[in-house]
């Protein structure tokens, strides 16, 4: 996974082409911790089709409000800049988040 | 391989029932869809529970019941339960990943928070509206955040959100507060809180982002719309209006009331080799203490069934 932050957001995620993976978390948020692990997982299965990425919303809090994202966790899809779909709060699951991947494959 | 017991959910009465059971020598899995600790993993600070005191916060007193609960032996596995078989001797819990045999089970699937039920807010979830003031409380720092609802959670988290925002105003229904007295007093006394009487949320705007709410006071039934400061651009509502229990995948099989499961006072659901235990059973407090002794019982007595039937 690539830790994204104020500086190289921009570069790995809206100015990237193909498609990006992008989970929004907080050290505090503790769903957002319980689902990371299995992000990683899924890494390693779909990772050369995707790039994976994680922003940690405390060190760019103004970066994941330009992205309109105010709740956690969040994991969004980007393709060529754009965010296209994403899995949000209680709706993010080990299951939606796969699924979610798999459209994107 | 048959388990013992099988547990769902690992909230403080799963884990506690774990606890127990493994400690009887039972042969233990609990089962969590996401993470363990339930409520109270999102819960900022635990101060009822006896023995959890100095800034005791949920993930902590979490930790340590997972600790020992795995310490005794019981297992716990990342699962979401699709759907189970209460009848006979060994029943089964199915999963997404794995499918799972047992001679009992202890349902501790806990409760879900209730939604204000207002046009927008599916829409805003995680746009500015939450329902768990750790994950999300960090993005509203100076900004604007309104709390809704008027029992405990709500004041206590309204609390623990004045750390990051501007200014914290609850939205109450009634007018006087639920919460607990010693909790109050805390809330008058610091100044960042605000409090909004009789009302009631009916609708939030906003174009991707929360932008704008529609207020109705219930007394006089006139409604009006607040906007988002226009430095801000937006502002936080926290959710805190009482919860649902999990008890869905159960209907039909387990006599409920209201969605609740009933036992008696062992636990003991209508099925046999079936328990119940934490906030999803008819009972009439829900906190963490009585969670943990709901599945300090539950175990026990699956043990008791356990020798009687095999």
């Amino acid at each position: 996974m690539i830790e994204l932050n104020k500086e190289n957001f921009e570069a790995e995620v809206l100015n990237a082409e193909g498609t990006v993976l992008v989970d929004f978390w907080s050290p505090s948020c503790e769903p957002c911790k319980a689902l990371m692990p299995h992000v990683h997982e899924y890494e390693e299965v779909y990772g050369d089709k995707i790039k994976f990425t994680s922003l940690d919303i405390t060190v760019a809090r103004r970066v994941a409000i330009g992205q309109k994202v105010l709740g956690l966790p969040v994991i969004a899809i980007y393709k060529n800049g754009e965010r296209v779909d994403a899995v949000v709060g209680d709706e993010a699951t080990t299951k939606s988040v796969e699924e979610l991947i798999k459209k994107y494959c | 391989m048959v388990y013992d017991v099988v547990i769902i959910g690992a909230g403080p009465a799963g884990l506690s029932a774990g606890l127990y059971a493994a400690r009887a020598r039972l042969k233990t899995l609990i089962v969590e869809k996401e993470a363990a600790g339930g409520q109270i993993a999102t819960t900022d600070e635990v101060a009822n529970y006896p023995g959890s005191i100095e800034h005791a916060t949920g993930p902590s007193l979490v930790a340590r019941m997972v600790q020992q609960a795995e310490e005794f032996g019981a297992e716990k596995v990342s699962d979401t339960v699709v759907s189970v078989d209460l009848e006979g001797d060994i029943k089964t819990v199915k999963c997404e990943k794995n499918e799972y045999k047992t001679k009992t089970i202890i349902i501790a699937t806990g409760a879900v928070p209730k939604h204000i039920g207002c046009p927008g807010e599916k829409e805003l979830t995680g746009r500015g509206i939450s329902y768990c003031a750790t994950c999300d409380g960090a993005f509203f720092e100076d900004l604007e955040v309104f709390v809704v609802g008027g029992g405990d959670s709500a004041v206590e988290e309204a609390m623990y959100l004045t750390k990051f925002a501007r200014k914290v105003t609850i939205v109450h229904r009634r007018d006087a507060l639920r919460a607990a007295k010693s909790i109050q007093e805390k809330a008058f006394k610091n100044e960042k809180m605000a409090f909004m009487w009789d009302s009631v949320i009916t609708e939030v705007k906003g174009d991707g982002i929360l932008q704008s709410m529609v207020v109705k006071n219930v007394k006089t039934g006139e409604e009006s719309e607040y906007f988002a400061d226009e430095d801000d651009g937006t502002f936080g509502i926290f959710v805190f209006v009482g919860y649902d229990p999990a008890t869905k995948l159960f209907e039909g099989m387990i006599d409920m009331e209201n969605g609740y499961i009933k036992t008696d006072d062992n636990m003991k659901t209508n099925i046999p080799g079936v328990f119940a235990a934490g906030d999803n059973r008819v009972k009439s407090l829900r906190q963490v203490v009585t969670a943990t002794a709901d599945g300090a019982i539950a175990a026990t007595q699956a043990e008791k069934y356990i020798e009687e039937h095999f």
